[in-house]
């Protein structure tokens, strides 16, 4: 349960360092105060000498109070094993640390990120840009100090709406000349974007180049999307080519940023459950467990036997649920147009169905809640899950596998296309079905099981080649394992009660730092909360997959045909609620 | 052989377009085909091997109880006609809301200025309201629960976007009829804690 370390006296960590490690000795923290100026040097003990290969998650947090800024890393071991997680602290008004690009790749977009929303700078960064926010926008919008166009408050609820509550229209609060806050000087009317300029200068030169034959050749740039049925959503990819050959290419996000953690800020504990609901709209249930795992730790609380048999089932037919769903997708851009899909979504429809009865709503399903569930299973769902998992999935998965697994056209358009090595994936802290697919075989609920996945019987599946097909391949077998898993939890599950406690809208949360995170259908999805005692979390942070699964997506597009980017993007599962958040 | 693989996939095609009319004709004979509620139960099982779809707005997926829209104001009908909301106004609601879209007036007692429990004033705004259900849930008293009604469609956005007291009160028999189970459950707890006070009472 616990993450926390066994140290005993001194750690080889701090013997190897004295000085510049210290351990972390607030109330309710753990891990170590790396002194930024060791950074990369420690930072590269603890990858090779440690064996932490897998970074999960970077983030940066705002101590307001005391003038520091806080990076916070969270790394893990490929092998399994629980988490080591470590900090740097740095001065607020002119926050400086080190980039980690150079030792793990896969904090590119999430420096990035703490850059752009907290004005935290990376020195040695390789491209630090915004990445969520628009160039042009002034300040950094999860400090503390910093506040949104409809401020009211600095946490709900709001005192206007009770006792006193006269309403009034959010619109009329705050009329739209007043929205906007531009930097000094700023005017939109002769604005050129400049970090477009930045971003093409990002690929170099591309008049009169050279090929290997020494005939001279042009580049060009293109953008696909914001606006592309096949980016998923509003996500642009702008890659430079040579005839139809990528030669790099760089993801554009942040155009459905609507500032979640910020917004998070503001809720209280309960309040932030039905918005995880929103980040990842296909598997909401999988987003409610990752909080409540968050937060459950730092209250410490256990949740009964049969709340825990629930989330399982209701996790694993979201697994399916999504995986369905993506497959189908991948076959559209691959050019099969809903055909397949929409087989798929015949499953999809009847999973969506129960999580109607059980949740109240198909898709925002908020059922989850700290120590238990919302509510007991209604009558009848369990025969209908029995039926479904005994008797209609088994077939129609099967049925999907005839139908689409040894298509030529399939095999020929996606057997090494976009291959990622397992060195790149783990580099690029790729997770979930992308990881797997390149041959490394980590899954949380087996390498640091969470709830009751230690006694269920299942295997981690695992693919060796690295492409499409192979994405495609595994996310069959996930969904054959997460059959397996429901069909014991359905025949195994207890009675009792499905909530620790009464349920309380007031969440008592202690002071102190949490990192929850569970396997969601996309990977690992993980929630960073921290609680200053107060019925608003201090800071709330998601480790959204899909959005650190992008760093990899440059790796594997290169060298590929610009046609072949569109399938690749769509293997690595993307959604766009979750990349912007 | 190459191409094999195509050939199979292009089976598994046909077989689910001959399965459609094959359902249909069998859905046809056993007289649970389209436009029936019969019909509509069988293409929201697990059984269905032909058409899935429903012709919305002439067939309607059916409702399961836990289903919600938007909240509503459970009110008791007096037999003067008059409305008896259970609301209290304590403004568990207003301060569980996530999206903050919960307005509520307190009732004062015009002579000494001490709140009376029921409200003055209720407004939700729908255009904010995120469907999540926490008000109904941690309601104490069972006044507000959340509809069925997802047909809320109008021509002018601030037609209907926030609505007040009035537009918001539903009778109780209205919610004993969209959630009979979880009204049962209630009724039953309120008539034991009843019994509980009266039992009380009578010990001297």
């Amino acid at each position: 349960m616990s993450d926390q370390i066994l140290t005993p006296e001194k750690t080889p960590l701090e013997a190897r360092f004295q000085g510049a490690v210290l351990r972390d000795e607030r109330k309710g923290y753990q891990g170590f105060i790396i002194k930024a100026e060791n950074l990369v040097e420690i930072a590269t003990y603890i990858r090779d000498e440690m064996g932490y290969d897998f970074l999960s998650s970077v983030t940066g947090v705002d101590y307001l109070p005391e003038g520091k800024m806080e990076v916070v890393y969270h790394v893990y071991k490929t092998t399994g094993g629980s988490l080591f997680n470590f900090k740097v602290q740095t001065l607020r008004n002119n926050p400086v640390v080190p980039s980690l690009v150079p030792v793990w790749p896969g904090a590119n977009f999430q420096e990035r990120e703490a850059w752009d929303l907290l004005g935290i700078h990376f020195e040695g960064h390789p491209d630090l840009r915004r990445i969520l926010m628009w160039e042009g926008f002034e300040g950094h919008p999860l400090r503390k100090d910093w506040r949104e166009a409809y401020f009211e408050d600095e946490g709900k609820p709001y005192k206007s709406r009770w006792p006193e509550g006269h309403v009034k229209r959010v619109e009329d609060a705050n009329p739209l000349n007043d929205n906007v806050d531009y930097p000094a000087g700023f005017d939109p009317e002769k604005w050129t974007p400049v970090g477009e300029t930045a971003l093409y200068a990002g690929f170099g030169q591309l008049d009169n180049l050279e090929d290997e034959t020494g005939l001279e050749v042009d580049n060009i740039v293109i953008n696909l999307g914001p606006q592309h049925p096949s980016t998923h959503g509003v996500f642009r990819m702008v890659a430079r080519l040579e005839g139809e050959t990528v030669m790099d290419l760089k993801p554009v996000m942040g155009y459905l940023h609507r500032n979640h953690e910020k917004i998070g800020e503001r809720n209280t504990f309960l309040q932030n459950m039905p918005y995880t609901d929103r980040l990842d709209y296909f598997c909401s249930m999988t987003s409610n467990w990752g909080y409540a795992l968050a937060v459950e730790k730092l209250m410490g609380i256990k949740v009964p036997e049969r709340a825990e048999y629930i989330r399982v089932m209701m996790a694993e037919l979201t697994r399916i649920n999504n995986h369905v769903a993506n497959i189908g997708f991948l076959l559209n851009d691959l050019g099969a147009y809903f055909t397949p899909i929409l087989y798929c979504f015949e499953e999809r429809e009847l999973i969506l169905d129960i999580f109607e009865a059980v949740a109240g709503s198909r898709m925002m399903c908020n059922y989850f809640r700290f120590g238990g569930v919302v509510r007991d299973l209604p009558e009848g769902i369990l025969e209908k899950i029995r039926q479904l998992v005994y008797e209609r999935f088994p077939r129609k998965i099967d049925e999907l596998d005839t139908y689409l697994t040894n298509n030529e056209i399939i095999r020929h358009r996606t057997e090494g296309v976009g291959v990622l090595t397992p060195q790149q994936a783990i580099a690029n802290s790729a997770v979930g079905p992308l990881l797997r697919a390149s041959g490394v075989p980590y899954d949380i609920r087996r390498a640091d099981p969470y709830g009751i996945y230690d006694r269920l019987d299942f295997d981690v599946a695992v693919r060796y080649h690295g492409d499409v097909f192979d994405r495609y391949i595994i996310r069959l077998d996930e969904i054959r394992q997460s059959i397996r898993i429901l069909q014991q939890v359905v025949k195994e599950i207890p009675d009792g009660p499905i909530q620790e406690g009464k349920p309380q809208y007031q969440a008592r949360v202690p002071a102190g730092e949490s990192y929850g995170r569970v396997e969601g259908p996309k990977g690992e999805l993980g929630y960073y909360i921290i609680s200053n005692g107060k019925p608003n979390p201090w800071r709330y942070h998601v480790r959204a997959p899909s959005f650190i699964n992008l760093t990899a997506l440059t790796d594997m597009c290169k060298g590929n045909k610009i046609a072949d980017a569109v399938c690749i993007l769509g293997s690595i599962d993307i959604v766009l609620g979750e990349v912007d958040r | 052989m190459y191409g094999l693989g195509i050939i199979k996939g292009l089976g598994v095609t046909l077989k689910h377009f001959f399965m459609t009319f094959w359902d249909d004709l069998m859905r046809f004979l056993k007289g649970n085909r389209y436009y029936t509620r019969k019909g509509v139960a069988y293409r929201m099982s697990s059984e269905v091997r032909g058409i899935f779809t429903i012709q919305y707005p002439e067939e309607k997926l059916a409702l399961p109880e836990e289903f919600r829209y938007t909240p509503f104001l459970v009110y008791i009908e007096k037999e003067d006609g008059g409305k008896e909301f259970r609301c209290t106004s304590c403004g568990i609601c207003a301060k569980v809301c996530p999206p903050q879209c919960i307005w509520i007036v307190r009732t004062t007692d015009p002579n000494t200025g001490r709140p009376i429990p029921s409200p003055a004033e209720f407004y939700i705004d729908i255009d904010i309201c995120m469907n999540c259900g926490l008000c109904a849930e941690f309601c104490p008293f069972d006044a507000i629960k959340m509809d069925h009604n997802f047909e809320l469609s109008v021509y002018n956005r601030h037609e209907k976007d926030i609505l007040n007291k009035e537009a918001l009160a539903k009778p109780v028999s209205y919610y004993a009829s969209i959630r009979p189970t979880n009204y049962a459950r209630e009724q039953s707890a309120r008539a034991e804690a009843e019994s509980a006070k009266l039992a009380k009472k009578a010990q001297p």
